[in-house]
């Protein structure tokens, strides 16, 4: 295997609210491999946004952030905040979710490319910047006949796909990709998961795509990781993870689909915690049916169940830390209808 | 009970319904530029609504859908054709004429969170329709009516949320409490736009299954209007496929979803994202996007796009600028400028017109282009476009190209759906 | 979404909340909802709002009460025996803040000065409103002729020079009305029409395509009950600041107005600027203090009104509003490699 391009351990990061910190993200690890794509997944309120922002240095103020993220053995987080713009800028791009409020209206769009290539790699001459744009745009079909144009005079699927090539001009290793397509349209959404798919093919770069649909994840990524309440609950190739979830939430959030093949409906039961006060032990034993009374209690370890999968769920272990009595059914408050979703 | 009558006359009843957005007295488009001209967002559209039915609207933004369902609610005006609630003519009615009928039709939005007037509690909103048609004699009843909305959407106990304001209530609780303001008036038909296409996916499920206790209690008929073909499927008796402003395939759930005629409707189903792992990224998509609403393609609106487009289609100088835009993008730099060097100035040939004239760049001559134009046609035979030029002919320092007659097609049945698309020659025009 | 980062409007209890009878919940319940941000509010902005807040009041009052704190009418040159005061007095146990030209007392100017400043802007503040938030309202819901006609008056008024378009107005005014009160209060709210009607018109095209407001045309609602429940109340929030603000404008162009003599005439009223005019030529004899008293009265007054103003923006502005953010103290990490942290930390 090669060795991870982006390696995360133990994020966290802590909103200041006046009602107390609010635990966006609690404790999140994972690997990104060159020429990968791993969907983060989950619903609203679950982190995945905040840590792809944390990720990227973008979180706004009063935000405290703790762990590690080792990019090419440096560890991002450790270093004075200027040493990690420059590392981040031409390495780790991020694509964001309204291409609409992304681009400069006043600027065409070879000057955004201009400016890009200008700041990051100062040395090229204006002819290769010009074939390295048109490059960038032709891959994501922008026809070189608009080149000159401004944003306003694209559509939003077009205006994503410039955003997209503006963000892969640099050649950056790391794609962060927040909700690149909740925007659009389904065949546009199509569309760019299809240059997305190619992307790693041909360059090598590692994808972080974090959505909250998980048809597009099935389809665009190799690996997922589900979030809940600011943790990853489990972890795997997205192949088995859909084939046999084992934790109880990606099992219900999985059935709670409506797909093509969708003859009844199943929705989970209650409303995602309060992180600001996140219920005791595992943060989804309110919900879940298959509680056992260690859930409410400690908080589940982390396992590996099946090869290439990592799993926080007591049902999967370690038994030795279980107190006696710990697998029981757990008989959970009844969630008053007041409390649904 | 239902009479006969009621049983016989559609609940719906839609012919040629046209809304055009008049762009003549926007200043930004003066500002630009810009003719006069409208977006005809709703273009000839007709259906009927059965009591009891739910009959989803299915399309991308740009289609049409969302005017059209606005329309119906008088919300937007109708420029031409005419809408029928239980047979009497509501389309033109003048506002105050039309007020008595609001109680009969209701609709809910596409975001839970800006349904709900941020200024008003739970009890206020919800019960606003009541008191402003008059309904209620005083603030118990009031109370007891809006307790008992309330209630039938699962947003109780109905105490504690009386004097909730929108901002203290998560997205599926906020269209639980629209959809109580929808249904307090006791409407027949609900127009219902996107309903849960903002909420996450466990609470569509949630919100879905309301919607279907509702319409089974209280005996709904819904318009469904959505982007999503995996939820329309679910919860939809008849479909109806939109581009464009019309309507291009429209049939009971099962045969479009079996059997997809029109190639707009395959193309949305092989593209809907599915979690099923041994699914890969659809490849032969449709390429292009939805085009202009306000200058949409001669012919029929779909064939810029279509991947089975064939002279009849109705093709124009436009879809000449299209392929080369197509051909350059994906060529290296080089060659591009070489070949951009031919032909002149391209504004000439982005014309609406079924006749293109290309000219030649300068120092070139027609005789140039047209061996662009044959190299091109030769490097791909099978492009749809080449079935529908007629003639291409070099004069001088322009070549002018002809197009085979197109027509636009209209709905006409095959099978139990009816398909505007010329692949289908029905028996009759619908 | 967006939910679990915001403060919870109120309360901060709900079981004693709950406890009240359901009418008094709602009315206080609103009423905490509007005080809300203040509670939150802490250190600068807070204490700008007071303190502009405590001065306001103060001259509030002074202008109330003016008869009893006053030791002399704003027009008074003699004593009740019928001595003449001595004119240009320095400030002494009689005169604290001395006598000017005419041997009336700064003082008691002053504050009689305040009464006219109050209630001119009072009046004109309400003038204006009256006009300017209808129209606003009506012509940004409206839209259409009426609004680009209204649109292009409006602006051509805001391009006048506010100052010489009040002395246009209160010299057409006058002939009608004299040169008191309500000519100075009816030509500043003339003035200030304009700022109101852009403000609400602005406002109300923006939520005009909400989704609440269609759903209130789709309930059945007339024109007149949308323009007021859904659109008004919801854009009525940028009023007091814009109301404090020009009412801090308002009392400088009536002190100009005063000064040039287009104002109030001296025997309606007592008025800063008009005093301020008649102290120039004092000042080159070293009499100070005819000037500065009603000199320092303006800058007060103007000062007081536009902190609670532009406190208020501060505090209520959910744009500019700066959330109290505790310092978010992590407990440490337990060890390396994906391990969790211990189940109980102690909240903030």
């Amino acid at each position: 295997m090669n060795p991870p391009v982006l390696s995360v351990r133990d994020l966290r990061v802590w909103y200041g609210t006046a009602r107390g910190a609010v635990r966006a993200v609690d404790g999140v690890s994972f690997d990104l491999t060159p020429g990968e794509t791993l969907g983060l997944v989950g619903e609203s309120g679950c982190g995945k946004s905040t840590l792809g922002r944390g990720l990227m240095g973008l979180l706004p103020e009063g935000t405290a952030i703790d762990g590690e993220i080792h990019y090419e053995d440096r560890d991002l987080l450790a270093l004075p905040p200027k040493q990690q713009r420059s590392v981040r800028g031409p390495d780790i791009a991020m694509i964001f979710q309204e291409p609409m409020t992304r681009l400069d209206p006043l600027m065409r769009i070879d000057d955004h490319f201009a400016e890009t290539l200008k700041t990051h790699e100062p040395d090229l001459s204006a002819q290769e910047i010009r074939t390295r744009s048109l490059e960038a745009l032709g891959g994501m079909g922008i026809p070189p006949t608009r080149f000159r144009q401004y944003p306003h005079e694209f559509s939003g699927g077009m205006r994503q796909r410039i955003m997209i090539a503006l963000a892969l001009v640099l050649r950056p290793r790391v794609v962060i990709a927040d909700e690149p397509t909740t925007a659009l349209d389904v065949l546009v959404e199509a569309q760019i998961l299809g240059i997305l798919a190619d992307l790693r093919r041909n360059f090598d770069t590692a994808l972080l795509l974090i959505t909250h649909n998980l048809g597009i994840v099935a389809e665009a990524c190799d690996r997922v990781a589900v979030m809940y309440a600011g943790r990853i609950v489990e972890e795997g190739s997205s192949r088995d993870v859909f084939r046999e979830p084992q934790h109880p939430y990606t099992q219900a959030l999985l059935g709670s689909i409506i797909s093509l093949s969708t003859t009844e409906l199943r929705s989970i039961p209650g409303a995602p915690p309060d992180l600001s006060m996140p219920p005791p032990g595992c943060r989804f034993h309110p919900r879940c049916d298959q509680a056992m009374v260690v859930c409410a209690d400690r908080e589940p370890i982390e396992e590996r169940p099946l090869p290439g999968r990592r799993v926080s769920c007591w049902r999967y272990g370690p038994d030795e830390e279980i107190p006696p009595g710990g697998t029981e059914p757990l008989v959970r408050e009844e969630i008053a209808v007041a409390d649904e979703a | 009970m239902r009479t006969k009558r009621e049983e016989d006359t559609p609940l719906l009843d839609v012919r040629d319904l046209t809304t055009h957005f008049s762009l003549r007295g926007s200043f930004g488009g003066r500002l630009i530029g810009r003719d006069a001209g409208s977006v005809k967002a709703v273009d000839g559209v007709s259906f009927q609504l059965h009591h009891g039915e739910v009959l989803g609207l299915v399309g991308e933004s740009g289609s049409g859908k969302t005017t059209l369902g606005r329309t119906i609610l008088r919300l937007a005006d109708a420029t031409g054709g005419s809408i029928r609630l239980d047979g009497e003519e509501i389309a033109h009615l003048s506002e105050s004429a039309f007020r008595p009928y609001r109680r009969r039709m209701q609709i809910v939005f596409q975001d839970p969170h800006a349904s709900l007037n941020p200024a008003m509690d739970l009890l206020t909103a919800v019960g606003h329709p009541l008191v402003i048609h008059g309904l209620v004699k005083d603030k118990a009843a009031l109370r007891v009516a809006v307790g008992d909305a309330l209630e039938r959407v699962g947003l109780a106990p109905v105490e504690r949320f009386f004097d909730k304001y929108p901002s203290d209530l998560s997205g599926g609780q906020k269209q639980r409490a629209v959809l109580a303001r929808a249904i307090i008036l006791g409407p027949e038909l609900l127009v219902a736009d996107e309903p849960v296409s903002m909420l996450d996916m466990s609470v569509r499920a949630k919100i879905l299954e309301l919607m279907l206790k509702l319409k089974d209690e209280l005996d709904l008929t819904y318009l469904y209007i959505t982007h999503d073909l995996a939820t329309a499927k679910f919860f939809c008796d008849r479909i109806a496929i939109m581009y464009l402003g019309r309507i291009v395939e429209i049939g009971p759930t099962a045969s479009i979803f079996a059997d997809p005629k029109h190639p707009y409707t395959v193309s949305l189903l092989r593209a809907i994202p599915d979690p099923d792992p041994d699914r890969t990224v659809p490849r032969d998509l449709p390429r292009g996007e939805v085009p202009d609403a306000v200058q949409p393609p001669l012919g029929c609106s779909f064939h810029p796009r279509c991947p089975r487009a064939f002279g009849r289609c109705g093709w124009e100088s436009r879809d000449l600028a299209d392929l080369f835009e197509r051909r350059w993008t994906a060529m290296a730099e080089a060659d591009y400028e070489h070949e951009r060097a031919t032909v002149g100035d391209l504004a000439r040939i982005e014309a609406a017109t079924t006749a293109a004239t290309v000219p030649a760049g300068r120092g070139r001559t027609g005789e140039d282009v047209l061996e662009l134009l044959a190299t091109i046609r030769d490097a791909d035979a099978a492009e749809p476009f080449w079935s529908g030029v007629r003639e291409m002919t070099a004069n001088g320092d322009h070549v002018d190209v002809t197009f085979t007659d197109g027509e636009d097609p209209s709905l006409r049945a095959a099978g139990d759906v009816e398909v505007a698309c010329h692949l289908y020659e029905g028996a009759t025009s619908a | 979404m967006a939910s679990q980062l915001e403060t919870p409007p109120v309360p901060s209890s709900p079981q004693e909340l709950d406890d009240l009878a359901p009418m008094q919940r709602r009315r206080l319940g609103a009423l905490r909802r509007m005080w809300a941000p203040m509670h939150d509010a802490k250190g600068m902005p807070k204490a700008i709002v007071w303190v502009g807040i405590g001065i306001t009041v103060a001259f509030i009052l002074m202008a109330i009460f003016a008869t009893q704190i006053a030791p002399y009418a704003f027009d008074q040159y003699k004593t009740a025996e019928g001595v003449r005061f001595i004119k240009q007095q320095a400030p002494s146990a009689q005169h604290l803040f001395g006598t000017n030209v005419m041997s009336t007392d700064v003082l008691s100017r002053v504050i009689f000065g305040s009464r006219t400043a109050i209630e001119v802007v009072l009046l004109s503040l309400f003038v204006s409103m009256g006009i300017g938030l209808p129209l606003g309202l009506i012509s940004g819901y409206h839209g259409g002729k009426l609004d680009r006609t209204l649109l292009v008056f409006m602006d051509a008024m805001l391009a006048f020079p506010s100052l010489l378009f009040a002395i246009v107005i209160a010299f057409l005014l006058s002939k009608t009305f004299g040169h008191g009160v309500v000519t100075a209060a009816l030509a500043i709210s003339i003035v200030y029409v304009p700022q109101y009607f852009r403000v609400v018109r602005n406002h109300v095209i923006s939520i005009r395509e909400e989704s609440y407001v269609e759903a209130a045309r789709a309930m059945g609602a007339r024109p007149w009950t949308i323009m007021r429940r859904y659109v008004l109340q919801n854009v009525i929030q940028n009023v007091p600041i814009i109301a404090t603000l020009n009412a801090a404008d308002a009392i400088l162009t009536l002190a100009a107005l005063g000064f040039l003599g287009y104002g109030i005439q001296p025997t309606e009223a007592a008025e800063w600027g008009y005093d301020i005019q008649r102290a120039i030529s004092d000042a080159g004899a070293g009499i100070w203090w005819t000037g500065l008293f009603p000199g320092l009265a303006i800058v007060l007054l103007v000062t007081g009104l536009t902190l609670v103003g532009e406190g208020l923006n501060d505090v209520l502005n959910p744009v500019i509003r700066k959330r109290p953010i505790e310092p978010v103290e992590l407990p440490p990490r337990e060890g390396a490699e994906a391990e969790p942290e211990p189940g109980d930390e102690d909240q903030t």
